[in-house]
C-alpha cells in the first residue's frame, strides 16, 4: 500500500496556477503527478484544466502537455501513443485528462474509438458534474435536480453511468476515485500504469464554484459523496468488479448516510423537493443493489 | 533502381507514403479516397511499410491523432475527401496553428447535398483559410512527386505547416497512368528521417497549444503568415531539387505552357490544366496566341507569378472547378485580387465548369478560349462569370 510519507516531495503542478479556491480538479491533478511522477505526456482538451496552468508564456504543468480540441482526447492520445511506439519509447505514460463534458458528451466518440482500438493509455475523467470552463452548464454527468446555468430550475434527467459504458468496451481496467481519498486515488493510478491497454479512471472532483458550497469544504464534500453512497469507489479489473474501502463497508444500507446530508450542503440542489430527494435516494439504493450483486458474484 | 508502375493515383499516393517512410498513419475511409487507405493497410500489414496505422472512428479523430503523433515527433500521414475533410475543419486550424508538418492527400470530391462522389474543388477550397499549404495536381506522376516534396517542404524549419496534396476524384484517383518512381536511395537522400527540433518530450517539457492571450496571439499568426511567404520561395527550389534526380519538375508554383507570347492566357488548376494544353495546341494551329498557366499551389497564393503573367497578356480566362457562393470562382477572385493596383490590367473573365464531376475536356476549354478571344478582340468582357455548359 502507498503511504503518504513515501510519496515524492516533487511537485509537477507548480505554484501560480489559476484554479478557483477549493478546486477539486486541481487537487486531483496534484495527486495524479504524485502518483506518476514526470514521465508523463498529458493530453488535455478544452476544459477547466486547459485554463488552470495559466496562459502562455507560462504554465504550471511541469510535464509535456498537448492541449487539444474539446472532443478529441481519445484520438489525440492514440496519436501520441503510436508515435512513442515508433520512437521505441517505453517508459512514458500517456494520460488523457478530460472533464465530464469532454468525456460523457462531446468526446465520447473519440474515447470509445480509442478504447475499442485497445490504445495503451490512461484516460482520466475528472468529473465536476458540469461544464465548468464555460461557467457551469449542464452535462451528461450533471445529476438529477442540480442547478446549472442551462438548467436554472434543476436538471430533469439522471447522470450517465459512464464507468459501465466503458466496462461494455471490455477494457482491462476501470476505476472510480475521489481526491478526498488520496491513497486510494494514487494506488489506482499506479495500478493503471502497470496494465497494458486502455485504462479508464472516473474521478469525482467537487467544484465549489459550480456546486455552490464553501471553498473550504471540497474534501468534506467528496467524503460525504462516498459515505452517502452517491459516489462509490470500485474497480473493474479484467471484468472483475470489486468495491474498495470505504465503499466496500457500505453495502449494508444502514451504514450509508442518507443522501439528503450530501444534497442539502450544496446550493445547486437548493430547489430539490422532498420527493426529488427520495427519488435520488431510491436511485442510489438501486445502484448499490447492483453493486452488491456484482461484488458477491465475483 | 527507379521503376515505372502503372496504377491509379490513389495507389500511387500509398506508394508515396511508403517511399516517404511515414511513421504514423491515421485515416478513415470515404469514397473516393478509400483505395488509398486500403492499399496502405496492405503495405503496413505485409511489413513493407513500418508504420503505426490507427484505424480511427472518424476524420476529426484522424486529424486529432495526426496532431498528437506529429507533436510527439514522427512523420505523419492521413488522406481524405469531401465530407471527411470538412468534418476535420476545426482540427485543420489546430494542426496549422500548432505548426505541425502533416501531409494529407485530399481526393477532391464535391459536397452534398445531394450526395455526389465526383470531382470538384469545393471541399479543399472551402478550407483555404485554415493555414494549410495546398497543392493541386494534374496527373499521377505529379501526385507521387508532390507527396514526397510535401514532406520535404513542411518539415523545413522555415515552414512547419501542414500540407494538402489535392487530386481530383476519379479523373486521377481511379485512373491508371504510368508513374516513374525514383530509386528509394534517391528519395531517402532527398528526404532524410524527420528530426523535429521540438516535440512532446518528458526530458524537456513544454505545453503545446495552451492559452494565448491577445498580448501574444497576433505574433503567432504573423509567424504563420511568414511561413506561408517562405513557402513561396521554397516550393520552386524543392521542385527543382527533386527534378534533378527524378527527371520531373512540375512548374514550382505555377506551371506555364506557351505563355511567353500569348495574348490570351487560360488560368486554371489540376487536370483542367492538362486538358487546356491540348486545347491550346489546337487553337495555336488556328493561329490564336493562347497559353495556359496551371496554378499548382493555391496556398500560399502565387500572387507575384500571376502579376508577371498579366504583364504581357491582353486577357486572362480563369476556369474554376468550384465557386465561393455569393462571389465568384475561387481562382478568379484571387487572380483579380492579385492584380489590383498593377500597371497592366488585362481583361479577366471567369468560367465555372465541371462542378460535381461534370466533364471538362479540351473541347470544353476550346469553347471557353474562343469565347474569351472574341471578348478580347472586342476589348470588353460581356459576362463576369460564365457557367459553362449550364442546362437552361
Ligand atoms: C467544439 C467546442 N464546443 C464548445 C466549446 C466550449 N467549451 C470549452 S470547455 C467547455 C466545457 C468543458 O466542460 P468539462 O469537459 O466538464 O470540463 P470542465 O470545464 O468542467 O473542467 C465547453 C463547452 C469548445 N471549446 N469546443
Ligand atoms: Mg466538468
Amino acid at each position: 500500500m502507498v503511504s503518504i510519507k513515501e510519496l515524492s516531495k516533487e511537485e509537477y503542478l507548480l505554484k501560480g496556477h489559476i484554479a478557483c479556491a477549493g478546486c477539486g480538479p486541481a487537487i486531483s491533478l496534484r495527486l495524479l503527478f504524485k502518483a506518476l511522477g514526470n514521465k508523463v505526456i498529458l493530453v488535455v482538451p478544452a476544459c477547466c484544466s486547459s485554463v488552470i496552468p495559466g496562459p502562455y508564456p507560462f504554465t504550471s504543468f511541469a510535464v509535456p502537455v498537448q492541449n487539444m480540441l474539446f472532443e478529441a482526447t481519445g484520438a489525440t492520445a492514440s496519436g501520441v501513443v503510436a508515435a512513442l511506439r515508433q520512437r521505441d519509447i517505453k517508459d512514458v505514460t500517456v494520460v488523457g485528462w478530460a472533464g465530464d463534458g469532454g468525456t460523457f458528451d462531446i468526446g465520447i466518440q473519440a474515447l470509445s474509438g480509442a478504447a475499442e482500438r485497445e490504445t495503451d493509455f490512461i484516460y482520466i475523467c475528472y468529473d465536476n458534474e458540469a461544464y465548468g470552463n464555460t461557467g457551469v452548464q449542464r452535462s451528461g454527468a450533471t445529476p438529477y435536480g442540480a442547478w446549472t446555468t442551462t438548467t436554472p430550475t434543476g436538471k430533469k434527467e439522471r447522470k450517465k453511468d459512464i464507468a459501465f459504458i466503458m466496462a461494455a468496451h471490455r477494457i482491462p481496467y476501470i476505476a472510480t476515485a475521489c481526491p478526498s481519498y488520496p491513497i486510494d486515488f494514487i494506488e489506482k493510478i499506479r495500478k493503471a500504469k502497470e496494465i497494458k491497454g486502455t485504462k479508464f479512471i472516473h474521478i469525482l472532483a467537487p467544484c465549489p464554484t459550480g456546486w455552490r458550497y464553501d471553498t473550504s469544504k471540497t474534501v468534506e464534500m467528496g467524503r460525504l459523496a462516498v459515505r452517502t453512497g452517491v459516489w462509490t469507489l470500485f474497480e473493474i479489473e479484467h471484468g472483475k468488479f470489486k468495491l474498495n474501502p470505504p465503499s466496500s463497508r457500505l453495502i449494508d444500507r444502514a451504514k450509508r448516510k442518507p443522501v439528503k446530508e450530501y444534497l442539502t450542503l450544496q446550493g445547486r440542489f437548493r430547489k430539490l423537493t422532498e420527493v426529488d430527494i427520495e427519488k435520488t435516494q431510491k436511485w442510489v439504493d438501486e445502484d448499490w443493489e447492483r453493486y452488491r450483486k456484482l461484488a458477491s458474484n465475483q | 533502381m527507379a521503376q515505372t508502375v502503372i496504377d491509379t493515383a490513389n495507389h500511387i499516393v500509398a506508394y508515396a507514403a511508403k517511399a516517404a517512410r511515414v511513421q504514423v498513419i491515421a485515416a478513415y475511409p470515404i469514397t473516393p479516397q478509400t483505395s488509398i487507405v486500403e492499399r496502405i493497410a496492405e503495405l503496413v500489414e505485409s511489413g513493407e511499410l513500418n508504420a503505426e496505422y490507427i484505424r480511427v472512428e472518424s476524420e476529426h479523430s484522424a486529424m486529432a491523432a495526426c496532431i498528437g503523433a506529429a507533436a510527439a515527433g514522427v512523420r505523419t500521414f492521413t488522406a481524405t475527401s469531401a465530407h471527411g475533410l470538412v468534418l476535420m475543419h476545426e482540427a485543420l486550424h489546430w494542426a496549422s496553428g500548432s505548426r505541425l508538418p502533416i501531409v494529407m492527400p485530399v481526393v477532391n470530391r464535391t459536397l452534398g447535398p445531394g450526395w455526389n462522389i465526383w470531382a470538384d474543388y469545393t471541399d479543399s477550397l472551402s478550407q483555404r483559410d485554415t493555414g494549410w499549404i495546398q497543392f493541386y495536381c494534374a496527373d499521377n506522376q505529379e501526385v507521387f512527386d508532390t507527396t514526397i516534396q510535401a514532406y520535404k517542404l513542411c518539415e523545413d524549419e522555415r515552414i512547419l505547416l501542414p500540407v494538402m496534396v489535392c487530386l481530383e476524384a476519379f479523373i486521377l484517383s481511379h485512373t491508371y497512368m504510368p508513374v516513374k518512381i525514383p530509386a528509394q536511395e534517391k528519395i531517402d537522400e532527398f528526404l532524410p528521417p524527420y528530426k523535429p527540433k521540438w516535440f512532446l518530450d518528458v526530458d524537456n517539457p513544454f505545453s503545446l497549444a495552451n492559452i494565448v492571450t491577445p498580448e501574444y496571439y497576433m505574433e503567432f499568426r504573423y509567424m504563420l503568415q511568414e511561413a506561408m511567404e517562405n513557402a513561396k520561395q521554397l516550393i520552386p527550389e524543392i521542385d527543382k531539387e527533386y527534378g534533378k534526380f527524378s527527371g520531373f519538375e512540375h512548374g514550382g508554383l505555377v506551371e506555364k505552357y506557351k505563355c511567353e507570347d500569348a495574348d490570351l492566357i487560360l488560368l486554371t488548376m489540376g487536370t483542367m490544366g492538362t486538358e487546356a494544353k491540348i486545347a491550346v495546341d489546337n487553337l495555336r494551329n488556328e493561329g490564336l496566341k493562347v497559353g495556359v498557366a496551371r496554378v499548382r499551389v493555391f496556398r500560399p497564393f502565387p500572387k507575384e507569378e500571376i502579376r508577371k503573367l498579366a504583364e504581357n497578356a491582353q486577357m486572362l480566362a480563369v476556369i474554376d472547378r468550384g465557386i465561393s457562393f455569393g462571389m465568384e470562382g475561387f481562382l478568379a477572385e484571387e487572380t483579380k485580387a492579385s492584380l489590383y493596383d498593377q500597371k497592366n490590367q488585362p481583361l479577366i473573365a471567369g468560367f465555372i465548369a465541371g462542378l460535381g464531376g461534370r466533364d471538362v475536356t479540351f473541347k470544353t476549354i476550346g469553347k471557353i478560349a474562343k469565347k474569351s478571344s472574341e471578348w478580347m478582340r472586342a476589348g470588353r468582357v460581356e459576362k463576369e462569370t460564365v457557367w459553362v455548359d449550364l442546362r437552361e
